[in-house]
């Protein structure tokens, strides 16, 4: 979900500007206008490509209801406009209705992302009520056989095509979310054409970014560099063929572009997010760089104290931090070298260029483990789960 | 029954902000924004004070008449105008028309 803090609209009119791009907001590390919440670890489904960290906070662990609405409040305070309701599967909290609520009485834009498959009509109707702005549902293919299997979870396509048609029916926006890989970038025509058929307001198609569980299962996930070309050509002409009907974000994985995306628009630029403990985080991938010391809500810190004056968060704000190549790159501002989780995977050393960057003098040794990965046979997955990831059953799962 | 999707806006229109956008003043920032999902406008002066007509009721000829006459100025330039911005606003999701239940 690293696309949250992209504010991916690059369209500027005379009328319309992206607030992010405004000089006074891009210049100071100013408070960011999106959040993302997450509430929990726990999750039904097993995606090998999670967002989440390997090592998963416990249910014991998560904040309380009561020190959910005190962070809640405290956005909204500080100037915080939208939230992001998150996880693991936000609506594995009991909680949730009274936590979207209690944001949209504070006056915060609320988005819930959520598998769907743990959602009743009953209790996407109590969300509607307690103010939800807008519904975000995941989709791991367009038909049971791919996506049950990417998701480790018997009926859930199906239950997820309920819980859409019910958001529609209650009036809630809803966005697809697709995240594509090696195993399913086959059925992206047939997904553009689910959202339509499902009513969206707005597809978004993720390619996997490879860190923690995704990086893990890179073998399995990895798309040939001629996937992704139809995958750009695919989404261009859906662009342009439904314009003002179904808006299309577009992520490209990043092994396959030029330079290095400016992830999170730049470390503690423009975005945080909150773990189910209550870290307070540059990303949500950050927790696995390791020697970086992340500060809690739970602490006597204010949030505003710790996106200003927290170590984590200044350790590569801007760009003093550096070495070469990015310490004279012209592009310095531009990408701020990539993003510092992938640097740390890949590279041992978080302030190296991401090398997804070209300049990276790791970037053609990992390009080319990544196309052998993509032209290789290793189709299993790792699931995602509690105990450190289980690998997929034996048998032959051709792409 | 949902919203309806894209509109093609003209004079004619009785244009409103879906119901996943609204529009508030940031008083952190102090201006005006459009919240929408994973998406943050910043509309200018002109275009709040259209956007806060846009109730649904209102026809979009109606507003060009209260604009062109708060303004004293011709009516066209300003039917124009706002026609293009709303048009905008709506091609990127962020206006509907209030139409009639069907269901």
């Amino acid at each position: 979900m690293s696309e949250l803090a992209d504010h991916k609209a690059t369209e500027t009119t005379e009328s319309f500007s992206v607030l992010e791009r405004q000089k006074s907001v891009a210049e100071t590390h100013g408070i960011p206008v999106a959040v993302l919440l997450e509430l929990t670890h726990r999750c039904p489904l097993q995606c090998p490509y999670c967002s989440n960290p390997l090592e998963l906070d416990r249910g014991s662990t998560e904040l309380t209801t009561e020190e959910w609405k005190k962070v809640l409040s405290e956005l909204a305070e500080i100037g915080v406009l939208q939230v992001h309701f998150s996880g693991g599967e936000p609506t594995a909290r009991k909680d949730l209705a009274e936590l979207v609520k209690h944001a949209n009485d504070a006056g915060l834009y609320t988005n819930l992302i959520t598998s769907a498959v743990l959602l009743t009509r009953e209790k996407l109707k109590d969300l509607g009520d307690a103010g939800l702005c807008h519904v975000q549902i995941s989709f791991q293919g367009n038909e049971p056989v791919v996506a049950d299997r990417v998701a480790g979870l018997r009926d859930s396509h199906r239950k997820k095509l309920e819980v859409a048609k019910w958001t529609r029916e209650l009036d809630l926006p809803l966005t697809v979310n697709a995240v594509m890989h090696r195993q399913n970038l086959h059925q992206l025509g047939d997904i553009i054409q689910m959202a339509v058929d499902l009513d969206a307001d707005r597809l978004e198609v993720a390619n996997v970014q490879y860190y923690g569980w995704a990086l893990k299962n890179r073998a399995a996930l990895m798309p040939t560099l001629q996937q992704i070309e139809e995958t750009s050509r695919l989404v261009e002409e859906a662009q342009v063929k439904l314009k003002g009907r179904l808006t299309i974000d577009y992520v490209l994985p990043d092994y396959y572009a030029l330079r290095p995306k400016k992830c999170m628009g730049g470390w503690g630029r423009q975005f945080f997010n909150i773990s189910p403990a209550g870290k307070v985080l540059p990303c949500h991938a950050a927790e696995s760089i390791t020697g970086l010391e992340f500060e809690s809500v739970r602490s006597n810190h204010s949030i505003a104290w710790i996106w200003q004056n927290s170590d984590a968060f200044n350790r590569y704000r801007g760009t003093g931090w550096m070495k070469e190549p990015c310490k004279t790159c012209e592009f310095r501002e531009i990408d701020f070298g990539g993003c510092r989780c992938q640097a740390f995977a890949l590279t041992g050393d978080a302030a190296n260029t991401d090398p997804a960057c070209t300049l990276s003098p790791l970037h053609e040794t990992i390009f080319k483990q990544a196309e052998q990965e993509a032209a290789g046979e290793q189709n299993r997955f790792l699931y995602r789960n509690f105990a450190g990831g289980t690998p997929e059953a034996g048998g032959d799962h051709g792409a | 029954m949902a919203t309806p999707r894209h509109i093609t806006v003209s004079e004619a229109s009785r244009p409103v902000l879906p119901r996943h956008t609204r529009l508030k003043f940031d008083e952190t920032r102090k201006v005006w924004v459009i919240l929408a999902p994973e998406r943050v406008l910043a509309p200018d002066e002109i275009a709040v004070e259209v956007l806060q007509l846009c109730d649904g009721v209102r026809s979009v000829a109606d507003m060009v008449e209260q604009l062109a006459a708060k303004y004293a100025a011709p009516r066209e330039a300003i039917a124009t105008d706002v026609v293009a911005m709303l048009q905008d606003l709506a091609d990127k999701g962020f206006l509907t028309e209030a139409r009639e239940k069907t269901s």
